[in-house]
């Protein structure tokens, strides 16, 4: 078993390096292309490279008829530094275990996962008897069809698939449909084993998955972890229960923390399409493409068409914004949408738009996930597309936690932060004061974040929320 | 330096943000307006919850109300400058 362990370890290793290297290969060719529209703009020198060295630039291409060839490489290196400088924060490292597949978690879980709600007892039983293992049970699984169900697997696969997940036991009333989430995790090259309660009992089926669940706890718990960098690092945000302060200052303070993460090629995820509405055009604009904008604008045109206008009974004023929005002086939903759209930074443009649960494909940068803005619906599907620690800035004071990704809340609001403390793990009230700065706050945000990666527990993690919920798209057959 | 008692996102707003509790009816409260780092100074009308919004100008029905520079809704019940502004005065213009 230990043998097993340092196998892993290798091939991490070997991944790590290769990553390096390819990410290198991009900051080069970035480099080149800043270089180039530099010489075309005939620009200053960005402040980001040194000055003395800049000043010996602009000599050389004044006095040297063909400089080019020779400035450019020192130009190139002087990029490589960029991102630290430019945003004046030092770029931290973190702790995490690199899985097979490359991709590297905060946490180490074994999780006995049911496919159906009839087998949320046995597995709970197998959490129960192997201490450290855990289940995470869930109200659906039976009789679902057509992109209703494909959205089931695709949660279940992506949330076993997840790096903050060593081991996975799936559990099934049945043996074809838990062989379909077992073969999707088993694609990460991840220890993974499903168990059929049919034929066998309750009683003998926790007793066959304790034994199973023991041994990969055992496993899990020899694995090391090693030294990561930002790059490697997914990130998904949503707020809930905003209030005003929300869009003031947590919020910000979340964009603040992706605009530097972006710069630093970290993968990044923000959702929740009908809390958009009123600011669609804006969040259309932040696409990194017109096209990307208009697939953005396709998808909450869908949201609108085929989940809100068919079910409303009113202006949705009641829901959206929520009574406890409206208890915290959020009055509309565009005004709830504004604020929203903070979290996304001043500068960072997403990159592509997925679909629910969908992990993302374009490489680093920021990403739309089309979700509900129902916060365990959305985190558990941010959850399931990969990411692995989530941001959570509150208002009135949502206390949401996910089974496997950890949720870091933050408030600006000082009464929230005052009566509801042990759920907060982030004041930026002090914005508000004008005692913080944006800058700032998102410094103290990208701190507790690396913390949290490090393995310090968030305040959700220790009061034990794991909201776990599935989006279900329409009733099952 | 005391904090502001409210806050304007953007410098062409129709409304500001209560951000501590305890503002009465009749206090004269000190503002800041993010864009532009300016402090200005307001009497409140009402008496408002933390979080909640005071109108930095009268509006009357049909106006539409500034946010963040943008469109956030409609009035629906004339405001008096330093009213508060919620549900009662302020409605959405989507669905």
């Amino acid at each position: 078993m230990a043998r097993k362990a340092r196998k892993t370890t290798t091939k991490g290793k070997a991944a790590k390096q290769n990553k390096r290297t390819k990410a290198t290969r991009r900051l080069s060719a970035k480099s080149d292309r800043r270089a180039k529209s530099n010489r075309r703009t005939g620009a200053k020198p960005a402040k980001r490279a040194a000055s003395k060295t800049n000043r010996r630039t602009k000599a050389t291409r004044r006095t040297t008829a063909k400089p080019t060839r020779r400035v450019r490489p020192r130009r190139r290196a002087q990029v490589k530094r960029a991102p630290v400088r430019r945003s004046g924060t030092k770029k931290p490292t973190f702790m995490g275990w690199r899985r097979k597949n490359g991709r590297v978690g905060i946490r180490n879980h074994v999780i006995i996962l049911p496919l159906d709600d009839l087998s949320n007892a046995a597995s709970e039983s197998v959490a129960n008897n192997i201490k450290g293992t855990l289940a995470i049970p869930h109200s659906y699984g039976r009789l679902q069809f057509g992109e209703d169900l494909e959205l089931h697997f695709r949660t279940l696969i992506g949330t076993g698939s997840n790096p903050n997940v060593a081991a996975v036991i799936v559990i099934g009333i049945e043996p074809e449909w838990t062989g379909r989430v077992v073969r999707g995790i088993a694609k990460t090259g991840k220890p993974v084993t499903g168990f059929a309660i049919e034929k066998h009992g309750d009683i003998k089926t926790v007793a066959n998955v304790s034994r199973k669940a023991k041994e990969y706890l055992q496993w899990a718990s020899e694995l090391e972890r090693q030294k990561c960098q930002v790059k490697d690092l997914w990130v998904s945000v949503k707020c809930g229960e905003s209030d005003t302060t929300s869009g003031l200052a947590s919020n910000p303070t979340v964009g603040n923390f992706i605009d530097k993460f972006d710069a630093w090629g970290a993968t990044t995820c923000f959702g929740e399409t009908s809390e958009i509405t009123g600011a669609e055009l804006n969040c259309a604009a932040r696409g990194k493409t017109k096209k990307i904008g208009q697939k953005f604008l396709n998808t909450w045109q869908a949201y609108m068409d085929e989940v809100i206008e068919p079910h409303k009974t009113d202006d949705l004023s009641d829901s959206q914004p929520t009574k406890g929005n409206i208890e915290g002086g959020l009055t509309t939903i565009e005004e709830k949408a504004f604020g929203n759209l903070e979290k996304i930074g001043k500068k960072t443009r997403y990159i592509d738009v997925l679909g629910p649960a969908e992990a993302p494909k374009k490489g680093p940068g920021l990403y739309f996930m089309d979700s509900s803005s129902a916060a365990a619906e959305c985190v558990t599907l941010q959850a399931a597309a990969g990411f692995v620690v989530h941001l959570f800035p509150t208002g009135q004071g949502n206390i949401i936690g996910n089974p496997i990704e950890p949720v870091i809340k933050l408030s600006a609001n000082p009464r929230t932060v005052r009566t509801m403390g042990e759920h907060v793990d982030l004041d930026v009230s002090g914005i508000l004061r004008r005692e913080m700065t944006l800058n700032k706050a998102g410094e103290a945000l990208i701190e507790i974040t690396m913390r949290t990666c490090n393995g310090r527990l968030t305040a959700a993690e220790t009061l034990g929320h794991r909201e776990f919920v599935l989006t279900k798209l329409y009733r099952s057959a | 330096m005391a904090g502001p008692h409210y806050i304007v996102h953007d410098k062409t707003d129709s409304v500001g943000v209560v951000v501590v509790e305890g503002v009465k009816k009749g206090q004269m409260l000190t503002g800041w307006v993010m864009q532009g780092n300016k402090t200005v100074r307001m009497k409140c009308l009402n008496t408002i919850p933390i979080g909640h919004k005071i109108a930095l100008a009268p509006m009357k029905k049909g106006d539409t109300i500034l946010k963040y520079g943008h469109d956030i809704g409609k009035v629906v019940a004339a405001i008096k400058k330093g009213g508060h502004v919620h549900v009662q005065n302020l409605k959405t213009k989507r669905w």
